[in-house]
């Protein structure tokens, strides 16, 4: 036996060597992904080649950074004047869009939806990556020490780029979307379908889990769905590129990721995450969309102070059932007349009609309130797609209100919790909702036969379907 | 230690001196990882492995050739995320390979270097394949034509690099 490994000495020597690295590879197989630890060989070798990227990044950046801040400045008041401009545009919609967001938080307290935020970031600079087509990872230069830990969200100004996997003292390795072993929770926004994001064997990014008979159009847009305690909710992957039939009854969709992958420069690590309940208060502060509609009116005069007694005895318009959500909470929002509140507090309501505004068509009247037939010129486009218009009157009664008895210098007020609200500029009514989804005899307590009731109206189809 | 730079053949056997040997697997590694950010079809190519297939054939020596390999090929898995092994194996396997190959052909005919770059990175890729796949469970997908392209590809670079990687070489 001796005799034959002297003979063959380089066989064996070979044999060993390659035995040595299979069971090297048989025991990190074993061991579960999650007791992986960083092994010591790792640690050289990362040592031994990122101060080398580090060093040529740093060269390269202030090169580059002479070049671009003191010499290359062609263009640059025009680009300046445009950005201005593209910052007015911005404005308007950053307040357009807290509406909508301020909106959202109520309903979802409402739900009792907790919610993650984005608390803290930290800019890394990409300075290298595994360099290996079936590895798809990169190196960035900041560490433990800078306070990166595993499995921190990575994400560029585009979208998501991958997760931190390995953390060493300087640097840290980012395992990106498109990885064969990457898996991120996402939902495509428009349909609502939920799938797991994988990379595939080429470098590309697909959703899968989603069955073949659902409907998915390319040109949706892909967000992180929360799922995987990750990403936080709602950031962008991608947009759908492509959509076949795949294995097993369910369907390949190919996403676009909205982040160049291949082109990393920097990134932005998501090292602090919150989860909170959305406080419907929190936005009060800020300047509001209806805020601004109203400041740009000719005037809008306060509301007069209604006497409660008085408003009880408004006539009710015969009740409408709540929505109902399937937590058994009652939905309520804005009425002629009255505005719903969670606690169900009304707010008498009073629309005087603007100097110089006409109704196109005769006006609505109810007792104690002026409306506008049309009063589509002041009322948001677009009427936020979860707005609940399933209303109470002052009586207390829920009502269904058509669109075109729709107070509109209420609905222009600032809105309280639940209160219709949109963006300024917009034209459409907001539009009650579908009818109310439990029967009718589990509605509150409406009075028929009280004499001073309005007949019923006709319910209101939503515009929308 | 000698082994390491030094081979024990007789004819065209070549050393080089230890900042060489260190140095340059350390550069080809740094290259592969930092070139592909900002040209990421340049990761199509694998210098590691082809300082391995120069050391290996210049050494002429299958046991200095092997162990340059399961070194380059460890440092080459450290900085995946994958287990490290993969590239050890393969790299491991064509060190010893190409070393066998010194000793018997020409290596210094352009030519030759052309080809035995194309094979040897064929027996790599598919030694690669099959650890992964068939060990380590990885979902890697094998395409000719890229492959083809690809040994094609690193040949042509190994042309120029061993031109260039000449000029350290030590007649022993």
């Amino acid at each position: 036996m001796e005799n034959l490994i002297t003979r063959h000495r380089n066989v064996s020597i070979l044999v060993a060597v390659l035995f040595a690295q299979v069971l090297g590879l048989a025991v990190q197989v074993k061991r579960s992904a999650n007791a992986e630890d960083t092994r010591l060989i790792r640690i050289w070798a990362v040592s031994a080649v990122t101060p080398f990227e580090k060093a040529v990044i740093w060269m390269q950046q202030g090169t580059g950074g002479m070049w671009h801040n003191y010499v290359y400045l062609r263009g640059v008041r025009a680009e300046n004047r445009e950005l201005k401009q593209e910052i007015e545009r911005m404005r308007l919609e950053q307040v357009r869009l807290s509406e909508d967001a301020e909106q959202a938080r109520r309903l979802q307290l409402l739900l009792g939806f907790k919610e993650k935020f984005i608390s803290k970031t930290l800019a890394a600079q990409v300075i290298g990556s595994s360099g290996s087509e079936q590895s798809r990872s990169v190196y960035i230069d900041k560490g433990s020490k800078d306070g990166i830990e595993p499995d921190q969200a990575v994400l560029t100004a585009d979208g998501v780029v991958g997760k931190v996997l390995h953390v060493y003292g300087s640097t840290s390795l980012v395992l990106l979307i498109n990885d064969q072993s990457s898996g991120v929770g996402v939902i495509l926004e428009r349909s609502r379908l939920q799938g797991v994001l994988r990379g595939t064997p080429l470098g590309g990014v697909a959703v899968e889990r989603v069955m073949n008979d659902e409907s998915v159009q390319p040109g949706e847009r892909v967000i992180t769905s929360g799922g995987d305690q990750i990403f936080p909710k709602g950031l962008t992957i991608g947009t759908v590129s492509g959509v076949k039939a795949g294995a097993d009854s369910f369907l390949n969709i190919i996403v676009k990721p909205a982040a160049n992958l291949s082109k990393l420069e920097e990134v932005l690590v998501v090292t602090g995450v919150e989860t909170k309940l959305p406080v419907p208060g929190e936005m009060a502060g800020r300047v509001r969309a209806v805020d601004v509609l109203s400041q740009r009116l000719p005037s809008v005069p306060d509301k007069p102070v209604v006497d409660p007694k008085k408003a009880a005895a408004t006539p009710a318009v015969p009740a409408k059932t709540p929505v109902v959500t399937p937590r058994g909470t009652v939905f309520e929002g804005a009425t002629p007349g009255t505005l719903g509140t969670p606690n169900g507090a009304a707010k008498p309501a009073t629309f005087n009609p603007l100097p110089g505004m006409k109704p196109a068509g005769p006006g609505v009247t109810v007792p104690g309130k002026t409306l506008l037939a049309q009063p589509e010129a002041l009322l948001p486009k677009t009427p936020p797609a979860n707005a609940n218009l399933n209303v109470k009157n002052s009586a207390g009664a829920p009502e269904t209100t058509p669109p075109s008895q729709v107070p509109v210098g209420d609905v222009l007020k600032p809105a309280t919790a639940a209160t219709t609200t949109a963006a300024p500029g917009s034209v459409k009514p907001a539009v009650v909702q579908k009818p109310a989804v439990v029967p009718r005899s589990s509605a509150p307590a409406a009075k028929p036969e009280d004499k001073s009731a309005k007949p019923e109206p006709a319910p209101v189809e939503d515009k929308r379907q | 230690m000698q082994i390491l730079y030094t081979s024990q053949e007789q004819v065209e056997v070549y050393r080089f001196n230890l900042p060489v040997a260190v140095l340059v697997p350390l550069i080809a590694l740094f290259l592969q990882g930092f070139i592909p950010l900002r040209f990421p079809f340049f990761a199509m190519f694998d210098l590691p492995l082809l300082v391995v297939i120069f050391f290996a054939v210049a050494r002429r020596s299958q046991v200095a050739g092997l162990i340059t390999g399961a070194l380059i090929g460890l440092l080459q898995d450290s900085l995946t995320h994958q287990p490290i092994g993969i590239y050890g194996i393969a790299k491991t396997v064509v060190g010893y390979g190409a070393s066998s190959l010194g000793v018997r052909i020409d290596v210094e005919n352009v030519g030759a270097r052309f080809l035995g770059t194309v094979f040897f990175y064929l027996v790599h890729e598919v030694i690669y394949f099959v650890v992964a796949r068939g060990m380590v469970s990885l979902s890697v997908q094998w395409n000719w034509a890229h492959e083809f392209v690809a040994a094609v590809a690193n040949a042509g670079v190994a042309v120029i690099l061993f031109a260039v990687l000449d000029r350290l070489k030590q007649r022993a």
